[in-house]
């Protein structure tokens, strides 16, 4: 791979010589972390007083019902949102009538340029706040929104990427567009976005942390909560959230892969930019 | 809306703002990034170890939290608490975006054809004569695509910060929204505006410089 292009194969005194600085960087890295530990020691964070909140049933409970179930609910409906809001605006996209095409491309394009949490706080203020409704959905939303531009996009390098002799010969055989579009080309471009939309489960999950500036429930709100109740233990709530986070998300990740190679196979994952100029620049041939 | 209008300097200022913080942490997040992916491609197995273990994990993490971490936590241990809020604002960003700028760049590295840097040896080239003529200048080239997208979730990221107390855009908008509550829509599409001039600037620089460098394969 990598190494391959960089360098030759090392002969033995490259090899000495990289003994040599593995075993240097090493015991740096090793004094490095051992110094890091030594330092929050000495400040007393390490004492088993800022941690007994986390082994103690009631607040473990909160984390984790309160807290990562609340966040993956959210992102699992926002998710739902965006595939639906993906599909429709992606098949718009590649619509043959120019309206329709501007129309949906437009709108991708502003809600992929606009960041989650501006949309999050209009969405909040404009129809979430009293009567509305609330906080939690106006967290949903507004991913769905955002992701769901991003899954537009991956949707329709998903049906391009399609080989372009599979529609021909559909139309070719007497089918409609609507036929070509449903039986042909839909279900291999979901099965080539697959992998594209579990990663994008990671960028939700993520992004629900937001909700915390419009008070909505979830893993940041919880982790605000604890760290009210036992002053000062900020590092220690930020280092049992980023637990929480990275592992659903490793885990989600290993999924992806898995489903990468069982149903795409050797094909790079869709990559799609983060503005249409820039695809455009390096899309998928 | 004319309480926007007439206090239209807030806006430039916080616009201003979100533009110098997108600035620093752009040049911070560039700095550490290269320095993962060299220690990525790098022929030392510790220090590529060092790198996939901190972009796994941050990559992993929300920016948020990695917010939480840099404005609470380590004032908590008596580091970063005299600093300015945009230090911090920049050190949370920068962080959070060097893992993305690192995979973008070893991308790049990866889309280098194994047959070119082959030949340059086969005519013998040395290791650095090999790396600065043949592999790194399309490396370079092969990454400014994924490397403005990353540059641009980074400047829509630095509205995090302003969870944290700092007044860049969007802790503008949320003001002009709290104050007026018949404009929020067009409060809103402003500031939407804002950010989109700022990323289609981004955008068509990159386009720019590729269109430049274009490296015929």
């Amino acid at each position: 791979m990598t190494g391959s292009v960089l360098f030759d194969a090392p002969g033995p005194r490259t090899i000495a010589r990289h003994r040599l600085y593995t075993a240097l960087t090493a015991a740096a890295v090793a004094c490095g972390l051992a110094g890091v530990l030594l330092f929050l020691d000495a400040k007393g964070e390490l004492a088993y007083g800022k941690w007994e909140q986390f082994v103690t049933p009631k607040y473990v409970r909160a984390l984790l019902v309160d807290g990562l179930l609340k966040t993956l609910q959210m992102a699992f409906s926002a998710v739902i949102g965006a595939v639906l809001f993906g599909v429709v605006f992606g098949i718009g996209k590649l619509s043959d009538h120019r309206p329709v095409r501007w129309t949906c491309a437009l709108v991708v394009e502003f809600f992929r340029a606009v960041p989650v949490l501006l949309l999050m706080i209009f969405i909040f203020y404009t129809w979430g706040i009293g009567d509305g409704f609330g906080p939690y959905w106006s967290v949903v939303l507004a991913l769905t929104l955002y992701n769901g531009a991003v899954l537009a996009e991956v949707f329709r390098a998903g049906v391009l990427a399609v080989p372009s002799g599979q529609g021909e010969a559909a139309y070719a055989i007497g089918m409609r567009k609507t036929q070509v579009m449903t039986l042909i080309l839909l279900p291999q471009a979901v099965k080539i976005m697959l992998p594209a939309i579990i990663s994008q489960c990671v960028v939700a999950l993520k992004d629900t942390s937001l909700g915390y500036y419009i008070v909505a429930p979830g893993l940041t709100y919880i982790g605000k909560a604890m760290w009210t109740e036992f002053p000062g233990t900020h590092l220690q709530t930020a280092v049992v959230l980023a637990f929480l986070y990275i592992s659903v998300n490793l885990v989600l990740t290993v999924i992806a892969t898995w489903v990468q190679r069982k149903f795409v196979g050797e094909h790079k994952p869709l990559e799609v930019g983060m503005t249409a100029l820039t695809t455009q620049a390096s899309t998928i041939p | 809306m004319e309480d926007v209008f007439s206090h239209f300097d807030l806006v430039l200022k916080a616009f201003w703002l979100t533009v110098q913080l997108a600035f620093l942490s752009g040049v911070a997040a560039l700095v550490l990034g290269t320095a993962l992916a060299a220690m990525r491609v790098g022929p030392i197995a510790v220090l590529r170890w060092v790198a996939a273990t901190y972009v796994t994990l941050v990559r992993n993490t929300p920016l948020l939290v990695m917010c939480v971490f840099v404005f609470f936590a380590a004032p908590n241990t008596g580091l970063l608490t005299g600093a300015p809020y945009v230090l911090k604002g920049t050190i949370a960003v920068s962080l959070y975006t060097a893992p993305f700028v690192a995979e973008s760049l070893r991308a790049g590295v990866n889309a280098v054809p194994l047959g070119q840097a082959e030949a340059a040896r086969a005519i013998g080239m040395t290791f650095g004569q090999n790396m600065r003529h043949v592999v790194l200048p399309q490396a370079f080239r092969a990454s400014v695509p994924p490397l403005a997208s990353t540059l641009i979730a980074m400047t829509k990221n630095t509205s995090v910060v302003a969870v944290f107390g700092l007044m860049e855009a969007t802790a503008r908008m949320r003001y002009f929204v709290n104050r007026n509550a018949d404009d929020t829509m067009l409060i809103f599409v402003l500031f939407a505006i804002g950010y989109i001039v700022l990323v289609e600037l981004i955008s068509l620089g990159a386009v720019g410089l590729e269109r430049r460098w274009r490296a015929a394969r």
